[in-house]
């Protein structure tokens, strides 16, 4: 299969869009100090609630919101046990990925492999017309604009807005912070919705534009580890992140090319290998980070990352 | 993120209706979202109920469930106790049916089933203890939380079984997702007429579960597991090696799961499919968590799930209903365990 360069990062900027979206998502509600394990099976409610609402409806917007709407419902839950009610995180995140990824087979089997609408490309004109990059940055779907816009949106909003200062300061320090008049919970909460909702809408960027359709499989099943871990070895910075979703973007283009050049290797290999290559190549760099020497000077800064000091843990005021 | 730092409250006994909440509250919650869809709940626990209650043949199915997800639950209960989330049991199941398989496959010939076969239960145990050692050192080692590192191999177990059985070891003719040819009849262990369960599998199940439990409650080592999960710091001062205790928990967990991916292949499946573990890594997690992370409700709680899983087999077949309800209601029960748990300890 001959393929040119543009329509490579074409297709690795369309690719990564929901990924992005999700992982994103996280980071912000990571840098508040919670962890959201959900993610899987909220990506997979929000592609169900997203493609179901979308095809009753008729209206793409009416989908997209249904599925932000799931992903803050599925992050309410989250807030209300672990936050507020100080139950471990990690198992109910875990609790809830499972018991979302069922409830989406079950509500979601009457809506299977029926058809429905899907978000096609709106070139910007002129600008589309700019080779190579024209392309893959300016002739998408409104979705891959809005993941590419998160990214500098995301950076912005965290380092360089009040909001973003007390968001990570909770993140690191919820006494300090209830010290100096901030409600850490509130903020927590506040963070984990907007995170949630973003969760959602990555759900319904797979079943209504990247993978367009409900099915069990989807086809998006593991998305949410690749994003978890991908927050999680982008050291919790939005640009380092958003580099790894790109990464993982190209490796799911690569793998479909690669296959051509290895004809002896089954096809269904080459569909679960970017899951074990991602982590285990975001695994090696954060291994480099740990060691010491000389070599690794370079990889230090370059991923430079440490966990929000709270993180995982449960604020309580009294 | 520290998962030393999970909270682990034991219930008193003063404690104990407030346990009834849970499941009150989660049949509650699953009959309103079937009614709001228009379903009878009556209609399908009746479904359930006869699907894995209703015969001896439909019950010994249930334990042909359970065996395997109670292996996997005890190997979480060491992990539990020293504080870590061993999510990557689920790829331990995985490379445990691999091991099993590899040993009938590589001997066959040389040595005369009533040895092989159990030469081949013990190695799939060993490998999925070795798997688990893995996620044990990229943790201790590599500074790779045990969650991540424990999901990468689960990524890459799955890689590994479709590679098997899509390459070298595909079907004779075509390889497809129905998996390999079938192991020949020798290395099946028995089952007997009228049964679904192989007695030597729910032997095994049972075995682990007493060793399980006297190993947690009455040696040195089950309080070394306390200590270390506890507080890890203050048993280093007492002389314990975390990282060391630790480790052994991930090898016990890794080989029970092997174990249970062993009877997978020769009392369940008789062959490697792609889903082979069936997913029961994971809904032990669900079992143990539900259990608040102690023995004594284990097994009956894996029962009831694995009726669960059971009886929701013929739902799509007669009451056109599709069989994940059965991960919806377990889901909702280990939720509002949570939500329970949660608002007793505001009260407190």
């Amino acid at each position: 299969m001959e393929i040119s360069l543009a329509d490579l990062l074409a297709g690795v900027t369309a690719t990564a869009a929901p990924l992005l979206l999700a992982a994103l998502g996280e980071t912000v509600t990571e840098k508040a100090g919670v962890i959201n394990l959900s993610l899987d099976g909220t990506i997979l409610l929000g592609a169900m609630t997203g493609f179901a609402v979308a095809a009753t409806s008729g209206s793409l917007a009416a989908g997209f919101l249904a599925a932000a709407a799931t992903g803050l419902a599925v992050a309410a839950v989250l807030s209300l046990i672990g936050t507020w009610l100080g139950q471990s995180q990690v198992a109910v995140g875990f609790t809830l990925t499972l018991l979302c990824r069922d409830l989406a087979y079950f509500l979601g089997s009457p809506h299977a492999r029926q058809p429905g609408p899907q978000l096609l490309a709106s070139p910007l004109p002129l600008l589309s017309r700019i080779p190579l990059l024209g392309p893959a940055l300016f002739n998408q779907s409104l979705l891959v604009y809005l993941s590419i816009a998160a990214i500098p949106a995301t950076w912005f909003f965290l380092y360089r807005t009040r909001h973003g200062l007390v968001l990570r300061a909770v993140g690191e320090n919820p006494a300090a912070c209830w010290a100096r008049g901030i409600r850490p919970r509130l903020v927590q909460t506040t963070a984990t919705l907007a995170g949630g909702a973003l969760v959602g809408l990555a759900g319904a960027g797979y079943s209504l534009a990247l993978k367009p359709g409900w099915g069990r499989p989807q086809g998006c099943e593991g998305i949410g580890w690749i994003a978890l871990a991908l927050v999680i070895f982008g050291g919790w910075h939005p640009l380092r992140v958003a580099l790894g979703a790109y990464l993982f973007g190209f490796l799911q283009i690569s793998t479909i090319l690669l296959q051509d050049l290895f004809p002896a290797l089954p096809t269904q290999v080459f569909q679960v290998a970017p899951f074990p290559i991602m982590i285990f190549t975001l695994i090696l760099i954060h291994a480099g980070r740990n060691a010491r020497g000389r070599k690794q000077r370079f990889l230090l800064r370059l991923f430079r990352g440490r966990p929000p000091a709270a993180l995982g843990t449960t604020y309580r005021q009294d | 993120m520290n998962p030393s730092s999970r909270e682990n409250d034991l219930p008193s006994r003063a404690a104990w209706p407030w346990l009834l909440f849970i499941p009150a509250l989660a049949t509650g919650l699953v009959c309103l979202l079937l009614l709001a869809l228009g379903m009878s709940p009556l209609a399908i626990g009746r479904a359930l109920g006869s699907g894995s209650l209703g015969s001896w043949l439909k019950f010994s199915h249930v334990l042909s469930v359970w065996s395997p997800l109670l292996l996997c639950s005890c190997g979480l209960l060491f992990t539990f106790r020293a504080g870590l989330w061993n999510i990557g049991i689920e790829g331990q199941v995985i490379v445990g049916a691999i091991g099993c398989t590899a040993m009938l496959r590589l001997w066959d010939g040389l040595l005369p089933p009533s040895v092989l076969l159990p030469l081949a239960l013990a190695a799939g145990g060993l490998a999925g203890g070795l798997w688990g050692i893995l996620a044990g050192e990229l943790r201790n080692r590599g500074g790779v939380n045990e969650i991540f590192g424990g999901l990468g191999l689960n990524f890459v177990a799955q890689g590994l079984i479709i590679w098997l059985i899509f390459g070298p070891w595909k079907r004779a003719g075509i390889a497809s997702m129905s998996g390999t040819d079938l192991l020949s009849p020798r290395f099946w262990l028995t089952t007997p007429p009228g049964w679904r369960v192989a007695p030597v599998a729910l032997a095994v199940a049972v075995l682990a579960l007493a060793v399980t439990i006297l190993l947690l409650d009455r040696t040195r080592f089950g309080l070394h597991l306390r200590a270390v999960g506890a507080n890890p710091g203050a048993a280093r001062l007492f002389g314990i090696r975390p990282d060391r205790v630790s480790m052994r928990a991930m090898l016990l967990a890794g080989m029970l799961a092997g174990l249970a991916g062993s009877l997978q292949v020769t009392a369940v499946y008789h062959r490697l499919i792609p889903a082979i573990s069936s997913g029961y890594g994971y809904l032990g997690l669900l079992v143990v968590m539900l259990a608040n992370y102690r023995s004594p409700a284990v097994p009956l709680i894996a029962l009831f799930f694995a009726c669960l899983v059971t009886g929701s087999i013929q739902l799509p077949i007669t009451l056109q209903i599709d069989s994940s309800l059965a991960g919806v209601i377990q889901g909702a029960f280990v939720l509002s365990a949570l939500l329970v748990h949660g608002l007793r300890r505001g009260k407190d």
